[in-house]
């Protein structure tokens, strides 16, 4: 129904004639783009945090200093708490190679106490106080450490980027807005001889509003379509590129069907909001009017 | 609210109206113009004819007094309900106010189209009218290529097109020549024949003396100087009769 409202009725076209090179269309296209673009990345950030969040929920960790020698002993200690559905030691080699980060070539070195490093995944049900209760009765220097804790810092650094797209998009729907609005006035005045023509020969401001609300709509449709291809090869781009810090965090791809559904709707939407902004601003101008 | 009510199109009662904060440019009016007669207005410029066509057209309210039209109270209507009633009224201005950007037939057209026409109810009234009035071979033409008798006769054929009840016209005939402007009067007079109720505003005194029965009112300084509208041909200056 609304793209119907998009071609005007025979009796209706070409009272506003079309003016070839306005600029409308392109500035809806610039925001389209900035605004999918945003709300990709936030849709992205998004699914990060959520996954990441899904990822550590019930997972532990058992580390011991210096503890390679007691490490059996908190390993059946772990596996005695009901509810706990895996415990797995981290491989030393995996411990030398994250240190090597810092240490460089010593952390080969035979000479280097390494911790104890033992992952540990807690079913539904299973009491983490019980966990830390009976790996520190069997090993009193181990410490036992959320996962989720630790990630903390990185889960709220998403959530606040997640945010931070939302309050993007909604600020580039507010300028879209205005911009219309301003478009709106703007064919209003320039098309001003012939409302007062029109109005003063019996067209209600029902009409006349429609007259606006088509041509705006069919610029927020072109303008939003061409945002959205650009937009579109932008993020396919993006996807091309390996090893994307996000899909490293989340091991897959970050946008699911549903999220390039809801970007899809974006330029429709816009379009909608530009046909209801432009209709409402001619018809405040009109009632100025007798 | 007699029978005398009921055949009156159009009815002023102590009617004013000023611009903003200016002057009145519209006293005290008092008229009455019968349904299915054919009135002319006079004055010299500035005399307020404008304004009080103006009223009539429903461009404006007036500040003070009644205005009836069409039986209806409008001078404090909401404006939502204009629409209806300046359908009912065809308007021929002094600038024409032709939409540029139209050629002649979609001007005369848009009265119809705006009534919501389908377009096959539109192209022989207007094709018709067109010829009527001289302007068949300049259908295609858009007002800036039309001469101002020819823009005339589009602005003309365009307060007729929908058969109103009440034409208004301000110097209809100021930018044709006297064949055309007989044959305009003929218009009128047949519309008039049809019902419609004619006010023409002209300074036209050819036009006036070739106008059988028709009244005529004169305006000077916002007043109306007969506003029993008695006056006949010739019209009357103030002071004398």
């Amino acid at each position: 129904m609304m793209f119907s409202s998009l071609a005007p009725p025979a009796g209706e076209r070409g009272l506003l004639p079309d003016q070839r090179g306005r600029p409308t269309p392109w500035v809806i296209a610039i925001m389209m783009f900035v605004t999918l673009v945003v709300a990709a990345a936030g849709l992205a950030v998004a699914n990060a945090a959520r996954l990441l969040g899904e990822s550590v929920a019930g997972r532990y960790s058992i580390q011991i200093p210096d503890g390679a020698r007691v490490a059996p002993a908190a390993i059946a200690a772990a596996g005695r708490v009901p509810g706990v559905s895996a415990v797995s030691p981290v491989p030393e080699a995996d411990v030398r190679a994250t240190l090597q980060s810092w240490l460089g070539a010593d952390a080969a070195s035979a000479q280097l106490p390494l911790p104890a490093l033992i992952d540990v995944d807690l079913g539904p049900g299973a009491d983490p106080a019980r966990l830390a209760a009976e790996v520190t009765r069997a090993v009193p220097h181990a410490r036992v450490l959320a996962y989720g804790e630790q990630l903390g810092p990185v889960t709220r650094s998403l959530r606040a980027l997640q945010w931070l797209a939302l309050g993007l998009v909604l600020l580039m729907a507010a300028a879209t807005a205005a911009t219309v609005v301003l478009a709106t006035r703007g064919a209003f005045d320039t098309h001003r001889s012939t409302i007062e023509i029109m109005h003063g020969i019996g067209a209600t401001d029902e009409q006349l509003a429609r007259l606006f609300q088509r041509r705006l709509a069919r610029d927020a449709f072109v303008g939003g379509a061409a945002g959205a291809a650009a937009a579109a090869l932008v993020l396919a781009l993006v996807r091309t590129v390996p090893g994307s810090l996000l899909d490293d965090i989340t091991g897959g791809p970050v946008l699911r069907p549903l999220d390039w559904f809801l970007l899809a709707l974006l330029p429709l939407l816009g379009t909608l909001v530009a046909m209801l902004v432009a209709r409402a601003t001619v018809l405040k101008a009109l009632r100025a009017t007798l | 609210m007699g029978g005398d009510q009921v055949s009156a199109i159009v009815e002023f009662d102590s009617v004013g109206l000023r611009y903003g904060t200016g002057a009145e440019v519209l006293k005290d009016l008092d008229l009455r113009l019968p349904r299915g007669g054919f009135t002319y207005l006079t004055g010299p410029s500035g005399a307020g004819k404008t304004s009080l066509l103006k009223l009539l057209y429903l461009a404006q309210r007036p500040t003070r007094g009644r205005m009836r039209i069409f039986g209806e109270e409008l001078s404090g209507a909401p404006r939502d309900i204009m629409p209806a009633y300046r359908r009912r009224i065809g308007v021929v201005f002094q600038d024409f106010r032709l939409v540029r950007h139209l050629s002649a037939f979609d001007n005369v057209a848009l009265p119809l189209r705006l009534a919501g026409r389908d377009e096959a109810e539109v192209v022989g009234p207007v094709r018709e009218l067109l010829a009527w009035v001289g302007l068949a071979d300049r259908a295609g033409a858009k007002p800036p290529t039309l001469s101002g008798g020819e823009q005339q006769r589009v602005a003309i054929a365009r307060a007729v097109i929908g058969h109103p009840e009440l034409l208004v016209a301000d110097e209809p005939t100021g930018n044709v020549d006297a064949d055309m402007a007989a044959r305009l009067l003929h218009l009128f007079e047949s519309l008039n024949r049809l019902g419609t109720t004619i006010l023409v505003a002209t300074h036209d005194l050819s036009l006036i003396a070739a106008t059988r029965g028709a009244q005529l009112m004169r305006l000077e300084g916002g007043r109306l100087v007969d506003p029993t509208g008695a006056l006949r041909n010739p019209p009357l200056r103030v002071g004398e009769g």
